[in-house]
């Protein structure tokens, strides 16, 4: 593979002096580019920021949460995360990966604020707990919504990373102790790019920032504020069990002969039909079959609300539109059309007879008083 | 029964007739032509969409408008409501046409119209071979069956014509006729409220058996009944109308005192209607999809106000006795109905992602010139045969 080589650990600066040529350079702000969807020249003009010293900044909050979107995020590759937080954007804030801590992060924050007013980017990660006035959540003798709130008022964009800050996740489920809620919901009157996922497909997350730090916009979003690119599907749309689906095989047991033989898990509860997300199609860490269905097991339905903690496992959904017919529209055969003198004839007809039928009942309605009178 | 009704008399043929038949003779030619080239180009049904406006509008809709035969028999004669006798001939004769051009419309419809006689002899000559728990044969046999009973249950009117007749055997047969017909009338109208009662609620069956290919709104086990009660409520509304446009036309009583008060009956089964429609989706937890705001939901609101609308109208007491307004309450709930069908059999049907459907010109055409034929025989029968009370307007002492 055209791997570049790359020295972990060190800046792009000292890369340079070490060897790292312009040629490398490129590639690796290319690879990251392509990786996450971005059009063609996106890593020229990336790589063009990067060396002019304009690598967005990031602020990265941390709430209650489980610290696995930003694990999965550790796992890339296409750009690798040393590359990313070295080459393509500033990490100035970021509590387990940062070297300061106590006073010493907090005061980072607040430089990198200052320094990078309305440019920098604010990834939020966990849940915010609003029961109690926030107290279930305090960074320096402080709640999470007032940091939330401090931070999120001199962003240029905000991104909520994983189920939690998208929505409140595992901490908001039922009875949901500590009021926990997502970003968007304290952030009412802001654009929150959310990227939901138990955790989030860290290429879904890279394709929105990197998208941001290049161009300086955002992608179209959906009506729940997640990217249409990577939430625009349902799982059932591009399942790779979905031919088993069609023709009516399901496992029926968790280890019977279907299961084995690999066939669609509606049955043993998966939410696939109602849940929007890209898991069958962009693999989690480049490891193939890294995602619930992948492993034989239902999907969840982790990236929405009205799923994840709200139904059990094992209970199936409503489908309410099944693409299954009896019979597929051949190729290239007709498959109905709507006739525009079809259409119009339809039309007239219609109106014509309820035209007549109000004419008529004028009539009848002034005889009737022609009668009494 | 019968002393009261009078035929209307003078011509079949005037200017406005003429028209109409001109248009039934258009259908009719375009019928040979279907039969010419077949279903695939003269119509717009393919391989998702196998019943289009001839089996939603023609049967489905057809035989509901032709239900006002069965209304009536229910009212005046299981709920013995006498008064209402002058209504009921000519109700059966919409039910006779409605449903004769229903299964006109079937015949032309199949693939193999040939082989419809073997449907009553059990399938001969494959006898017992039938799955007698399909309700399309259900369907079938029922309409079937229910064509012939409605016409012996006009019958009367022919022989009473046809008893003065000075043809000797046709006086004599017709005579005799009568006498037999008046006599068995008990069972034939008691098949004649049993046979709607079944088909119409197998036709709410049919589109349940696509199973997940019916949306949700309408894919509902109470389907059946939901389409009796409303079959029933269009029963009296295209009384209602059919009555008015006649007594304009023929220069008749207009009974409007005694439409008002079949006007309040639908207007209650409209209600009942409207409550079971709105209870099953609660109990079914499907009262959501609703409020989705896709072409579904949009399609269940209009269907919903185009009931609830002669709902409401109907319960005024005095307005009621407006004809006028009684025939535009009528006309929403024969549109509401209509609605109904329309979206259980085309709108709610989901065959597929890329399968689509609309009529072609021709087949909307042979749909009107069908509803022009029935228009025809109806003209041509009010005024050779007493159907029609007669004009003296003393139908309310009777």
């Amino acid at each position: 593979m055209l791997l570049p080589r790359v020295v972990k650990g060190v800046s792009s600066k000292e890369m340079l002096n070490r060897g790292l040529d312009r040629r490398d350079f490129l590639k690796i702000c290319s690879i990251a580019a392509a990786a996450v969807g971005l059009p063609a020249g996106a890593g020229v003009k990336m790589a063009e920021a990067a060396m002019a010293g304009q690598k967005p900044s990031v602020i990265w909050l941390s709430f209650q949460e489980c610290t696995g979107c930003t694990e999965s995020l550790l796992r890339t590759r296409f750009p690798g995360f040393a590359e990313l937080i070295l080459d393509l954007i500033s990490l100035d804030y970021h509590e387990t990966l940062m070297v300061p801590s106590g006073h010493l992060a907090e005061k980072s924050r607040m430089e990198a604020m200052d320094a990078h007013k309305g440019k920098f980017i604010l990834v939020v990660e966990g849940s915010i707990p609003e029961k109690d006035g926030g107290i279930y959540c305090m960074i320096g003798g402080r709640t999470a919504i007032d940091i939330l709130k401090e931070t999120a008022e001199m962003a240029g964009a905000i991104v909520a990373i994983g189920s939690c800050s998208s929505w409140g996740g595992i901490p908001s489920a039922e009875p949901n102790p500590t009021g926990a809620t997502g970003a968007p919901m304290i952030l009412e009157d802001k654009t929150v790019v959310t990227i939901p996922g138990c955790p989030a497909n860290p290429y879904n997350f890279l394709g929105t920032v990197l998208q941001y730090a290049t161009f300086g916009t955002l992608p179209e979003l959906d009506e729940l504020a997640r990217p249409k690119w990577a939430y625009g599907r349902t799982i059932h749309e591009h399942c790779p069990r979905r031919a088993h689906f069609d023709a009516g095989r399901f496992v029926e047991q968790f280890g019977d002969e279907n299961h084995r033989l690999g066939y669609c898990l509606y049955k043993m509860g998966c939410k696939g039909p109602v849940t929007h997300a890209n898991c069958s199609v962009q693999a989690f860490g480049e490891v193939v079959d890294a995602w619930p269905i992948g492993l034989g097991h239902p999907c969840v339905g982790c990236t929405e609300q009205k799923v994840l903690w709200r139904t059990a496992i094992h209970e199936t959904v409503d489908i309410e539109r099944p693409t299954n017919p009896d019979t597929y529209p051949p190729i290239g055969a007709p498959q109905g059309k709507v006739g525009a003198v079809a259409t119009g004839v339809a039309g007239l007809v219609a109106g014509g007879l309820l035209g007549a039928g109000y004419a008529a009942s004028k009539k009848l309605g002034d005889e009737t008083e022609e009668e009494e009178g | 029964m019968s002393d009261r009704a009078e035929a209307v008399g003078g011509p079949i043929l005037t200017k406005a007739t003429r028209w109409i038949l001109w248009i039934g003779i258009v259908g009719i030619a375009l019928i040979l032509w279907r039969f010419g080239v077949g279903l695939g180009r003269s119509t717009g049904l393919n391989d998702g969409y196998a019943w289009g406006l001839w089996i939603s509008f023609d049967v489905v809709t057809g035989t509901a408008l032709g239900c006002g035969g069965f209304a009536m028999a229910l009212l005046v004669y299981i709920f013995n409501k006498g008064k209402y006798h002058p209504l009921v001939r000519p109700a059966i004769l919409t039910s006779a046409l409605g449903y004769s051009m229903a299964g006109l419309a079937i015949a032309i419809d199949v693939g193999r119209p040939w082989h419809v006689w073997r449907i009553p002899l059990g399938g001969f000559p494959d006898m017992g071979k039938y799955n007698w728990n399909s309700a399309l044969l259900e369907v079938a046999l029922c309409v079937m069956a229910y064509i012939i009973v409605l016409w012996i249950e006009l019958s009367p009117a022919f022989f009473e014509k046809w008893k003065d007749s000075p043809k000797e055997g046709l006086a004599n047969f017709s005579r005799k006729a009568y006498g037999i017909v008046n006599k068995s009338l008990i069972w034939i109208i008691a098949l004649g409220v049993l046979l709607p009662t079944m088909h119409q609620s197998s036709l709410g069956a049919l589109m349940l058996l696509s199973g997940p290919r019916l949306h949700n709104l309408w894919n509902s086990p109470f389907a059946p009944l939901l389409f009796l009660i409303s079959c029933i409520a269009m029963g009296y509304a295209v009384v209602v109308m059919e009555s008015a446009l006649a007594s304009r036309f023929f220069n008749r009583p207009s009974h409007t005192s005694m439409l008002a008060s079949i006007g309040k009956v639908a207007a209650y089964i409209i209600w009942g209607y409207l409550v079971l429609r709105l209870v099953d989706l609660v109990l079914r937890g499907r009262l959501g999809l609703m409020f989705q705001f896709n072409v579904y939901s949009l399609m269940f609101w209009i269907e919903i106000i185009c009931f609830a609308v002669p709902a409401v109208m109907l319960m005024n007491a005095k307005k009621r006795q407006d004809l006028g307004y009684l025939f535009r309450a009528a006309m929403m709930l024969v549109l509401a109905g209509t609605l109904y069908r329309f979206d259980t059999y085309l709108v709610a049907f989901m065959p597929g992602e890329n399968f689509s459907y609309f009529p072609t010109v021709p087949e909307i055409f042979v749909t009107i010139g069908i509803v022009a034929i029935e228009i025809m025989l109806y003209v041509a029968l009010v005024t050779i045969f007493p159907i029609l009370a007669g004009r003296p307007t003393t139908a309310e002492a009777h």
